[in-house]
């Protein structure tokens, strides 16, 4: 299983590096919106973990991009993001997300929905 | 003659007349008016020439010559303008139902019945001498005509029996006027009786004057050479024919009175406007009332010469008129005079008794009456016709009296011209109201007061005085022992006579008062529209019922109660029914009167009783509504405060529109700043968001996991050390700017050096510096004052300063420049970069806090977005200014600015 981290925090990509490499997961890490759609476009994830605020394409953008795209739209989208209000919720559940975790996020539990995630 | 022949004669003459008035009625009755024509009109009009002209100007005439035509030349002049002012007053009384004079100003003023009492109350005083010499008239000419010529010269009170017959004639005439004016309860049902039987007293005392003018003239005298030459041959009055060198201003004020009288005196005012049927009539009557007078003043002349030939000074010139024809031993000649001098005196005293009855019972006893709750409005129909009963009985009475102690001691002109004086106060305030829309109720009040005044003490007190009522030092020195005050030299001015100087004073007080305190005084809207309605009344006669003047509701059976209580229950519905038909309307299912209905209702009363108790009375019906804006604007655009009034309506439109600006800028602010206060709060939530999900995330992994390897491990606990403290430093900073925001946070003042503040500055940010590969330059001013100063904070502020620029320049090439300069008396600290410069529109907004967050709203603030808050919040508090620019080539520039007193 494939698992692509979008995120411009290296302290973020840190963590979510070591928790899905201990949950078996092959990761591959973007740092912006533009270079996730190129890794996605390379290696097809199963996963993405996205973080909405990125300069240029943010999350929203990347989500819209791969569950339009008939190729990539079984790729499972979790967004992790500081954005906690409602509409921002239901912004990304509009865009096609199957999860919307906002920061903090509890370590556990992200691993925990990704595996699920990953066996439907 | 003897008593019972003279009295009998008199009677008789009295029954005539009272037929006269009845046939006139029946034909009325039977649809048929003897009056309404233009003849009618202009002989009752004639009801001016009384006893005064019938005596009074042939001894004025015997005496000063022909002066006594001033009081017919002063009508004649003003009847081509009756045209303009009479056809205005009398089209304002039909369609407000206005039944007299006070009544007529009082309504003008905003229908005001404070000024309507002291109207009447003014018009009685005035009047009341003028009606005793008509009784002084009557009881000269029927003792002269009894007694004999030499009767004349005796003091006439010393005489029983002439006390007598003057009380007799008074109760008769009292009785006559009772019978003749107050058998209807509605009074501006045209009195058609009276009408006629003026007119016909007319004719009597004109045919009567110009028999005896004719008899003395023709049978007496050889014609009227023959007097003249006679006199001449005597020349015992050389000038008579002449106006003195002296007299013309005394020929202009009698004029002027005259003609204010032939309008204004109550009983001028009963024919001429309230009896008129046809405003047309004033067409004839303009040039036919003036030929009346002419006719009646041919023989005036010859009859007072003839008499001053046959009799000298021996005898009262008052009594020429009788005195030839008795000389002569002509009775018939005698008896005629007498009738016609009756006649005037009697025609006078029936019209004035009832015009002033009227005046007094619904100007003064009705308001009162209606305004109390003693009666029901059930009564007030009959009270209304008692008090006018009441009234005329006490005015003869009052006239009486007047004659018994004062105007024995005057001639009939003289006391007349006192009457005529009053009358002339009112004309300011009447004149004024149809054509001076400004003109105001205190106005009004205050000009008519001091007329009345100046009347009362110039003309009244001096008969008091010879009457022996008021001391004598008041003519002879001045009230007080003050020549300024002496009735007949008003503030010392001698030279002209006294009814000259207390005509010219009382209309002078009266016009400046008027005019003075009208101009510094407002109309209430009541008051403007009566102004309005009065001076514009052929604009506004035609819709005047549908226009509104009340604006109320009242209900409709309420109504007719109320008009059934004083019109009893057929004439309402004659009404109502007359009402339904001209309007259109069906009373069916109806039960809301409206205005028009109110208005027509009030109108209807106000013949009644009175205009102003019909208001009163209507007004306790009515929930009245005040005029609504509409109407009034309505109104207001025709006038001439429309301007002034506009200006002020926009003053305040816009003074409103500036308000509601505010209240929209400063809901606009608040709106903002709880926006601002929401963003502040998910932004400091959201920044504290970033560092707790690290710690969070690798306390969690930290704990789960055993098999980290020690780098790992470490490299973990210090990144959890390292957003600790970032958590830290913002939540300080949250805490620091609150505290300067709120005002708490006072500086810390001290001397301080100011290269030692940029050098600790500069240390503080070198590590951060030499990280990144950024080049820091230094450049201080020399001779740099020392200066107070927080030096913490400003450090802070220069520190924030620096390593933003830090942050933003470009790493390995950022250049750094900072320096320190004096800039009059203030010292100006600058840090210039070479990085991407400041988009123009955020110069101002990035010292808001967290304004880089939104500025960048797609990335990832870089710091906590509170560190220029902070900086321009320090500044402010050392009264200094931040701000930046960017640079020509490339970067931007922080400029501080700091006052060094």
């Amino acid at each position: 299983m494939k698992v692509l981290i979008v995120d411009d925090e290296p302290d973020i990509i840190m963590t979510l590096d070591f928790l899905m490499r201990k949950a078996g997961f092959d990761v591959f890490i973007g740092r912006n919106g533009a270079e996730a759609i190129e890794l996605v476009k390379e290696h097809q994830p199963d996963l993405v973990i996205l973080d909405i605020m990125m300069p240029n394409v943010d999350g929203y953008e990347v989500c819209t991009y791969i569950k339009q795209t008939e190729q990539y739209k079984n790729s499972k989208v979790i967004f992790l993001s500081a954005k906690g209000k409602e509409v921002d919720i239901e912004r990304g559940y509009a865009v096609g997300a199957d999860f919307y975790m906002p920061k903090p996020f509890s370590s556990r539990e992200l691993v925990k929905k990704a595996k699920e995630l990953l066996t439907k | 003659m003897s008593f019972g022949i003279i009295f009998l004669l008199s009677v008789v003459y009295l029954l005539v007349l009272f037929a006269v008035a009845l046939w006139a009625e029946r034909c009325s009755k039977q649809g048929r008016s003897l009056t309404n024509n233009p003849y009618i009109y202009s002989l009752s009009l004639a009801v001016y020439c009384t006893a005064w002209t019938f005596y009074g100007s042939i001894g004025r005439a015997a005496n000063t010559g022909i002066e006594f035509l001033a009081i017919y030349i002063g009508p004649t002049l003003i009847m081509p303008f009756w045209l303009i002012i009479m056809r205005k007053i009398i089209r304002i009384c039909k369609v407000q139902n206005i039944t007299n004079l006070a009544d007529f100003i009082a309504a003008r003023y905003g229908k005001d019945a404070t000024l309507g009492s002291f109207v009447t109350l003014f018009m009685v005083l005035g009047i009341v001498p003028y009606i005793s010499i008509q009784i002084k008239a009557i009881t000269d000419s029927f003792i002269v005509l009894w007694q004999g010529i030499e009767q004349t010269n005796k003091v006439v009170d010393s005489l029983d029996w002439a006390n007598e017959a003057s009380l007799y004639f008074t109760i008769l005439l009292a009785l006559f006027s009772l019978w003749f004016g107050t058998r209807s309860a509605q009074t501006t049902t045209q009195n058609q009786g009276m009408v006629m039987a003026i007119a016909f007293e007319s004719i009597i005392k004109l045919v009567a004057f110009l028999t005896v003018g004719i008899y003395v003239t023709y049978w007496v005298f050889n014609g009227f050479g023959d007097i003249f030459n006679q006199t001449n041959a005597l020349s015992i009055t050389p000038n008579l024919l002449l106006i003195p060198n002296n007299g013309y201003f005394n020929w202009f004020v009698l004029s002027l009175l005259s003609g204010i009288a032939i309008m204004f005196l109550p009983r001028q005012f009963q024919l001429a406007v309230v009896e008129n049927t046809n405003e047309q009539h004033l067409h004839k009557a303009i040039w036919l009332f003036p030929l009346y007078l002419f006719i009646i003043n041919l023989f005036v002349l010859p009859i007072a010469l003839g008499g001053k030939l046959m009799f000298g000074n021996s005898i009262n010139p008052d009594t020429y008129l009788l005195a030839i024809a008795i000389q002569k031993g002509n009775y018939f000649i005698a008896g005629l005079a007498y009738l016609g001098g009756f006649s005037a005196a009697t025609g006078m005293i029936i019209v004035e008794t009832i015009a002033l009855s009227l005046l007094l019972s619904s100007n003064l006893i009705m308001p009162i009456v209606a305004k109390s709750n003693w009666v029901a409005d059930k009564h007030l129909s009959r009270i209304s016709l008692f008090s006018r009963r009441f009234s005329i009985a006490a005015l003869l009475f009052l006239a009486y009296l007047y004659y018994q102690n004062v105007a024995n001691h005057y001639s009939l002109v003289s006391i007349g011209l006192i009457s005529f004086a009053a009358v002339a106060q009112l004309a300011p305030a009447t004149l004024g109201g149809i054509f001076w829309k400004n003109s105001t109720r205190a106005g009004a009040f205050a000009g008519l007061l001091a007329g009345f005044i100046t009347w009362a003490f110039t003309l009244v007190v001096p008969t008091l005085i010879s009457a022996k009522l008021l001391p004598n030092a008041w003519l002879s020195v001045g009230l007080g022992n003050i020549s300024l005050f002496n009735p007949n030299a008003l503030w010392g001015v001698t030279g002209i006579d006294s009814l000259e100087q207390a005509v010219f004073w009382s209309l002078f007080f009266n016009v400046f008062m008027y005019v003075g305190v009208s101009l510094f005084s407002r109309q209430s809207s009541k008051e403007h529209n009566q102004a309005e309605l009065f001076v514009d009344i052929f604009k506004y006669s035609e819709i005047y019922e549908s226009s509104v003047v009340w604006k109320g509701s009242a209900y409709i059976p309420d109504i007719k109660t109320l008009l059934t209580n004083f019109l009893g229950v057929d004439k309402t519905n004659e009404l109502l029914q007359q009402y339904a038909e001209r309007y259109d309307v069906t009373w069916n299912n109806k039960d809301q009167a409206d205005s028009r209905l109110v208005t027509f209702a009030e109108t209807q009363l106000a013949g009644i009783i009175g205009s102003t108790s019909a208001r009163i009375v209507v007004s306790s019906i009515i929930k009245e509504d005040t005029i609504s804006i509409d109407e009034v604007v309505e109104i207001l655009k025709e006038s001439q405060q429309l301007l002034s009034i506009n200006k002020e309506l926009a003053t305040k439109t816009t003074e409103l529109r500036q308000a509601t600006e505010q209240l929209k800028h400063i809901n606009e602010q608040l709106n903002e700043k709880d926006i601002q206060k929401d963003e502040f709060l998910y932004t400091v939530t959201h920044e504290l968001r970033t560092p707790l999900t690290s710690i969070r995330a690798l306390s969690e992994i930290l704990y789960d996991y055993d098999d980290i390897d020690t780098n790992e491990k470490r490299h973990f606990l210090s990144t959890i050390i390292k957003e600790s403290e970032r958590m830290t430093r913002l939540i300080t900073q949250v805490l620091d700017l609150e505290k300067l925001e709120s005002g708490e946070q006072k500086l810390n003042l001290s001397e301080v050096e100011i290269i030692d503040l940029i050098e600790e500055s500069v240390t503080a940010v070198k590590q951060l510096a030499t990280e990144k590969g950024v080049a820091l330059f230094i450049d201080i001013a020399p001779f740099m004052p020392i200066f107070t100063a927080d030096k913490d904070r400003l450090m802070q502020v220069i520190i924030n300063l620096l390593s933003n620029a830090i942050k933003f320049c470009p790493s390995e090439q950022g250049v750094i420049k900072i320096q320190a300069q004096i800039i009059n008396n203030n010292l100006q600290i600058s840090v210039a970069d070479n990085g991407l410069g400041i988009p123009l529109v955020y110069k101002n907004r990035i010292f808001d806090k967290f304004y880089q967050a939104q500025m960048l709203n797609k990335s990832k603030p870089h710091g906590s977005g509170l560190g220029l808050a902070i900086s321009k919040k320090i500044i402010d508090l050392h009264h200094g200014l931040i701000w930046v620019e960017n640079n020509e080539q490339e970067g931007a520039t922080f400029f501080v600015q700091i006052p060094l007193v």
